[in-house]
């Protein structure tokens, strides 16, 4: 017999040991972070970057891939008991000798994670991970002259850049309300104190928005480039559009980092994505009866909230709990009771 | 359907003033869940997980009396706790707002024949829906006893603290068979039904599984110790089943908890029906050790209120559940685990005698409401 059918008869015999659960529940007992467990990560520190940044720093599990610089990671946290999903760029290099990952985190005014990574969390917490993933990356062939142009927390995927690969010519322009907002401010000065980088700092607070129409002054020679941009929507419209104009589109990488705010309204249009049934919702009509209504096979029980036999996974959109009206906002592995929930603008039910 | 109604004193509007009075304890709760919920339960998975590794691995040495004796009553106290405080809860959906895929209702399997999906069918769904309501809930007797005065007598109900005594100590089993609806199902038209089969034969699966983890995988490995380990493991079982069993009959047994008439629920409020869990239920008082121990249904009251709050909230919601009973001049049932357990057995004795007296017809609730 290979030793991979003798594991995988000892894994079998071991499962009969501990049903009705499964050999890893007891394992993560003791070795949460071991080969073969689900990915997650333990935060080892926490370094305040700016005022409401932080670099969370991580020791991936065994089963962690590695990542390419510029990728972003999908990360679990339980804030307040509740476990939400981010995605966070990458900001260590690939070639870090401990292992550890980290990424930098800006809390967003009502952020609830971006708030908690940067103000709460404390080294010692076991968070859930993805896998690396994201094409916001360099290319193979190194190119001759690079552009970085950032805005706010886009320096992120981009210092992931920096602190990576070494470049001949290297330009930076990044902008930020004021100088003790950005963030990294130290290693970017101290990069281009050893020429290893020219870095223009736009200083919105004072400057105002960087018109892109300046880049001809700041960086006469942007178009011969490679440029990656990461940052707000306004600016990365404006670069593609720029970009675009001067007829070198294929010189400007993007990275948008999506934002999940979702406007919840009071009814709206419901997808049963597994049917591919669209019905317009009243924001009083439970879910359950616009499904059923429309002829789309909906599990129930109680139909009062009690039983459980209702939950189906919200893909996208948000809905409203009748009884409490509390909102729920879609987000992978969010399960919503469809009985006592009504649509609280367009929402994707998998049904 | 008892002599006298006791919420007859209760006016239409005062009943659904007490619908938002609890609606409002169940908000406060959900809107203070958090954090120090989340740890709870996982403290307790993992303690319960240890205990039974530990358990399990002291009974390798049960050839030995004292390790025999540590390791059975270990073992005892975990399957305990995976039946009570955290798979009953768990499959209530108690925790599922804490979007952890691997403590939810929807995933959620635990150390019983039945499976988790069918059980939270019949009880989540049938049980807390239809609480003791005659011929619309089968918790009430689970099939097999009368349960209260107004139902027929038959000479089939002599026998039913033998029945009683029969279920206390299989009970998994009975409540599989309960969840499969066994006996409406074994008439021959209905056993075919494709729908039947396929659960059945999860049923059988589990047990499967089940009885060769108990009674062969772990009797093995302890070698020497087959035998001791065999007869501790069945011990555990035992103790267990008889434990749930005793703290579920308390429940909706004891004397004070009222039944309803199937006609009774029709069109009812949300009001009503937070009345009909108020008494249909009855509570177990006790040490904080004694409501872990029974996954805080000796909140049953409150756990039938409000099935999907977390069950470490019950001590606290009790106490303003309990206030509004008062205020509403309601009898709260309640007692040591003894007492109620002695009354409900006392109940199921004299139940399977036929009424002494002929029962004088009382005005059921609606009537009352209708004429009031
Ligand atoms: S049908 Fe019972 S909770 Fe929705």
């Amino acid at each position: 017999m290979t030793s991979a059918a003798l594991r995988s008869r000892a894994w079998k015999l071991l499962e009969m040991v501990t049903t009705p659960l499964l050999p890893s529940d007891y394992l993560d007992l003791v070795s949460p972070l071991r080969a073969g467990a689900d990915l997650r990560g333990r935060i080892e520190a926490v370094h305040p970057e700016t005022p409401d940044a932080a670099t969370i720093v991580i020791r991936p599990g065994r089963g962690w891939r590695g990542h390419t610089a510029g990728q972003y990671v999908r990360i679990g946290v339980d804030v307040d008991g509740v476990r939400l999903w981010r995605a966070y760029s990458l900001t260590s290099p690939t070639n870090r000798r401990d292992g550890r990952v980290t990424i930098t985190v800006k809390a967003i005014p009502d952020g609830k994670v971006s708030n908690h990574l940067v103000r709460r969390a404390k080294p010692g917490t076991l968070i859930q991970l993805d896998q690396a993933t994201g094409d916001f990356v360099l290319p193979q062939a190194k190119p001759a002259k690079v552009l970085y142009l950032t805005a706010g927390s886009g320096i992120t995927p981009v210092m992931g850049m920096l602190r990576d690969t070494e470049f001949d010519d290297v330009v930076m322009v990044h902008c930020a309300p004021q100088p003790h907002d950005v963030i990294f401010r130290n290693e970017l000065h101290d990069l281009a104190a050893d020429k290893k980088l020219r870095l223009t700092e736009v200083h919105t607070a004072t400057d105002g928005m960087l018109d892109i129409a300046r880049l001809d002054e700041l960086v006469p020679d942007w178009a011969d480039r490679e440029t990656w941009a990461c940052g707000p929507a306004g600016l990365l419209d404006a670069a593609e559009k720029h970009w675009s104009e001067h007829g070198v589109p294929e010189r400007l990488h993007t990275e948008r980092f999506r934002s999940s705010i979702v406007a919840a309204g009071d009814g709206g249009e419901v997808t049963f994505s597994a049917t591919g049934k669209r019905v317009d919702a009243d924001g009083a009509t439970p879910l359950l009866d616009v499904g059923e209504e429309a002829g789309v096979l909906m599990p129930s029980g109680c139909r009062m909230g009690i039983c459980f036999g209702c939950v189906t996974p919200l893909k996208a959109g948000a809905v409203r709990d009748l009884r409490t009206g509390e909102i729920t906002e879609a987000e992978p592995g969010v399960l919503i009771q469809t009985c006592v929930s009504a649509a609280a603008g367009p929402c994707d039910i998998e049904r | 359907m008892t002599a006298i109604d006791p919420t007859a004193h209760l006016t239409a509007e005062q009943i659904e003033e007490l619908g938002r009075e609890l609606d409002a304890i169940r908000d406060e709760v959900i809107a203070g869940r958090g954090e120090k919920d989340a740890a709870y339960i996982r403290k307790v998975i993992s303690a319960q997980r240890k205990l039974e590794l530990v358990s399990r691995g002291v009974l390798l040495f049960s050839i030995f009396p004292p390790a025999w004796l540590i390791g059975t009553a270990g073992l005892s106290v975990a399957k305990i706790m995976d039946n009570m405080e955290i798979g009953h809860n768990i499959l209530h959906g108690q925790w599922d707002w804490m979007r952890d895929p691997k403590i939810h209702s929807t995933t959620w399997e635990w150390d019983h024949v039945s499976p988790a999906d069918q059980w939270k069918h019949s009880h989540n769904e049938l049980h807390h829906t239809y609480t003791n309501v005659i011929g619309k809930d089968n918790d009430l007797g689970y099939g097999i006893m009368r349960v209260d005065e107004d139902q027929k007598w038959h000479p089939f109900h002599l026998g039913q603290p033998l029945w009683n005594f029969i279920n206390a100590c299989f009970f998994e089993y009975g409540i599989a068979a309960y969840d499969l609806e066994l006996g409406k199902n074994l008439h021959k038209r209905r056993r075919k039904n494709p729908e039947f089969r396929a659960r059945a034969k999860a049923v059988g699966r589990k047990i499967r599984k089940q009885v060769l983890k108990d009674y062969v995988i772990h009797p093995l490995l302890s070698g020497p110790s087959f035998l001791p380990t065999l007869a501790a493991t069945f011990t555990a079982n035992l103790v267990r089943n008889i434990w749930s069993h005793s703290v579920i009959m308390c429940g909706h047994f004891p004397e004070g908890v009222q039944v309803f008439e199937r006609r009774s629920i029709k069109g009812e409020t949300r009001g009503q029906w937070y009345l009909r869990q108020m008494m249909g239920s009855a509570n177990i008082s006790g040490s904080k050790a004694m409501h872990f121990m029974t996954g805080n249904l000796s909140h049953q009251i409150e756990h039938h209120l409000f099935p999907d709050l977390p069950s470490n909230r019950y001590a606290e919601v009790a106490v303003k559940v309990r206030a509004l009973f008062e205020k509403y001049e309601l009898e709260y049932v309640t007692g040591p685990l003894p007492k109620q357990v002695f009354s409900a057995w006392r109940k199921v004795f004299r139940l399977s005698l036929p009424n002494k007296k002929p029962k004088v017809k009382t005005p059921s609730r609606e009537q009352e409401l209708v004429a009031a």
